[in-house]
């Protein structure tokens, strides 16, 4: 009862919802970098929020089935063959015993997403499957390893499952590799100038390859606050610090949970995923929003998962 | 008791308060009481809380309650610990005692620590025991508690090349910082000892023996003690 690893590719990890709770003993939250595409991964396998999905790095997952089930792979543009047979993503497929699913390489985007029905199942570490690497948590044997060739990852059959697609308009494009993030300016922005400031919000950044699931590095106009270190405090996702030479970088799921560099705010959620799907030397402009202009791009972002899924399109598979 | 906090916004879905420019033990305990409090007032609205140093960090979730509704919610948190005199905060805080087998065995910079400060390793581990420690942040790594202050007289600057490896239970110093790594790991603190108990065991409840907010005093135990103990060099 489990889809089998024949190869694992780049770099491929389980991930749920993330780990929370838990920052005041050090752990970080992992879990998916593009919350959207996992969103919806799951919800064309009828499976419940949060439910745990491979989150593929650039492709090379090769993974044959044992069980009947439903799959679905969202996020990056990654070719997906059934049995060597070409099928569209950001839907849900018929799964049976024996079915071989390759995944190719990325042709935009970073990162994508593939649930089954029912979610992969493994024993949570403080409640949570998400796979953290650098901690050694999570992930299908608990201690934080990527998927390897000869795992097996259980999952339970699922009988005459309906499948559905997303509609066109809500699927994510990721084949500009630039973009424009927003941020909600807070820590010790008022250690910024105004002076430096017009230049982070007025200039381009391109991105490190040096830059993982800890958090993006960034190469531009050198941004000097007037503090140059502080009390190392609680870092959130997408918190925007700046090092002694002046380049951003960017924290995000696997961020240490505490650190003493300081920040000028931190990047919109909606637009982590967006960020984590640029390769290195993708171009980045940054714009302010206040906090209550976060919270409605937020809702309003929510209900796409509410009203569209609502009438899905049902395929004739 | 100081009134100086402040409350600024980190996120679209997290606030920090801090509470002083440089940390103290009055200050961990405020923290300590303050997070526990917002623990009961925020519920299930509550996500996660990073107390550190000086400052706590409340993460809300932003569909569920907002910005304006969590800032009234540490308000009255904080009010009702300025309240509370300073010497009454150290009930949310316990003193813990950790063994240590000091020894250039188990510490390969102890000789190095005692040569820079013009003692001996002997006095070098009696100063290190002489100071009840506070636990001013835990991060870095899963279960990697910052303990201040060491005594000026034995602290030390980090090595210039960090280790590519540290074991488990390393007694280390980095200027006035002292901490016992929670996990192998790479690590630039100078190693005076070991510690033959797990500071992080995710099998174990609690996972942790300290959290932000404790005491800690170290105790020198002998090769022997630090074996049966589970020790292994």
């Amino acid at each position: 009862m489990s889809l089998q690893v024949h190869k694992p590719g780049i770099f491929s990890l389980l991930q749920d919802g993330g780990r929370t709770g838990q920052h005041s003993m050090g752990i970080t939250t992992g879990g998916p970098l593009d919350r959207t595409a996992f969103r919806w991964a799951n919800l064309l396998c009828e499976n419940s929020e949060g439910s745990a999905c491979i989150e593929v790095t650039v492709g090379g997952l090769v993974l044959q089935s044992t069980i009947k089930t439903t799959l679905a792979l969202t996020g990056a543009d990654i070719p997906l063959r059934i049995n060597k047979q070409s099928v569209a993503l950001w839907r849900s497929h018929s799964i049976n015993p024996g079915d071989t699913i390759e995944l190719g390489f990325a042709r935009s985007g970073s990162r994508a997403y593939l649930a089954v029905g029912g979610g992969f199942q493994a024993d949570p570490v403080f409640n949570s499957i998400a796979t953290v690497t650098r901690e050694g948590l999570g992930g299908l044997h608990g201690d934080g390893s990527p998927l390897k060739t000869g795992d097996r990852l259980p999952c339970n059959p699922i009988e005459d499952a309906s499948l559905w697609q997303l509609p066109e308009n809500l699927r994510a494009d990721y084949s500009e590799n630039s973009a424009r993030l927003r941020v909600v300016l807070g820590y010790q922005q008022e250690a910024f100038s105004e002076t430096q400031k017009q230049l982070f919000f007025n200039s381009e950044y391109s991105v490190s390859k040096y830059s993982d699931r800890m958090g993006y590095r960034l190469e531009g106009a050198e941004i000097i606050p007037s503090l140059n270190g502080i009390l190392s405090e609680g870092i959130c996702l997408g918190a925007i610090q700046f090092p002694a030479d002046g380049q951003p970088i960017i924290l995000l799921n696997d961020r240490q949970t505490i650190g003493g560099y300081p920040k000028i705010g931190s990047l919109l959620s909606l637009d982590i995923g967006r960020l984590a799907q640029l390769s290195a030397g993708a171009k980045l402009c940054f714009d302010a929003i206040s906090i209550d202009q976060a919270k409605s791009l937020l809702l309003e972002h929510e209900n796409q998962f509410s009203t569209e899924f609502r009438k899905p399109i049902k395929t004739s598979n | 008791m100081s009134n100086s906090q402040t409350v600024s916004i980190a996120g679209e879905n997290a606030l920090i308060i801090y509470f002083a420019n440089k940390p103290s033990a009055a200050t961990s305990a405020e923290i300590a009481t303050t997070a526990k409090k917002l623990t009961t007032f925020l519920g299930a609205t509550l996500i996660d809380l990073v107390p550190s140093y000086a400052s706590l960090l409340v993460i809300f979730d932003p569909f569920k309650t907002d910005h304006q509704s969590v800032r009234r919610a540490i308000w009255t948190a904080l009010k009702t610990t300025n309240k509370t005199p300073a010497t009454q905060h150290t009930d949310s805080g316990s003193l813990v005692s950790l063994p240590v087998y000091y020894s250039s065995e188990s510490g390969p910079d102890l000789q190095t620590v005692a040569d820079r400060a013009e003692l001996s390793a002997e006095e070098v581990i009696a100063i290190h025991q002489q100071t009840e420690y506070h636990v001013y942040a835990i991060g870095f790594a899963p279960g990697f508690a910052y303990l201040g202050e060491v005594d000026k007289r034995i602290a030390t600057p980090r090595l210039a090349t960090p280790r590519k490896q540290v074991p488990r239970g390393a007694v280390a110093i980095a200027d006035r910082q002292t901490a016992v790594y929670p996990a192998q790991s790479p690590g630039g603190w100078n190693l005076i000892g070991l510690c033959p108990q797990l500071m992080f065991d995710p099998t174990s409840t609690p996972t942790m023996p300290v959290k932000v907010g404790d005491r800690v005093s170290f105790k020198a135990i002998d090769k022997g003690t630090f074996e049966a103990m589970g020790g292994a060099l």
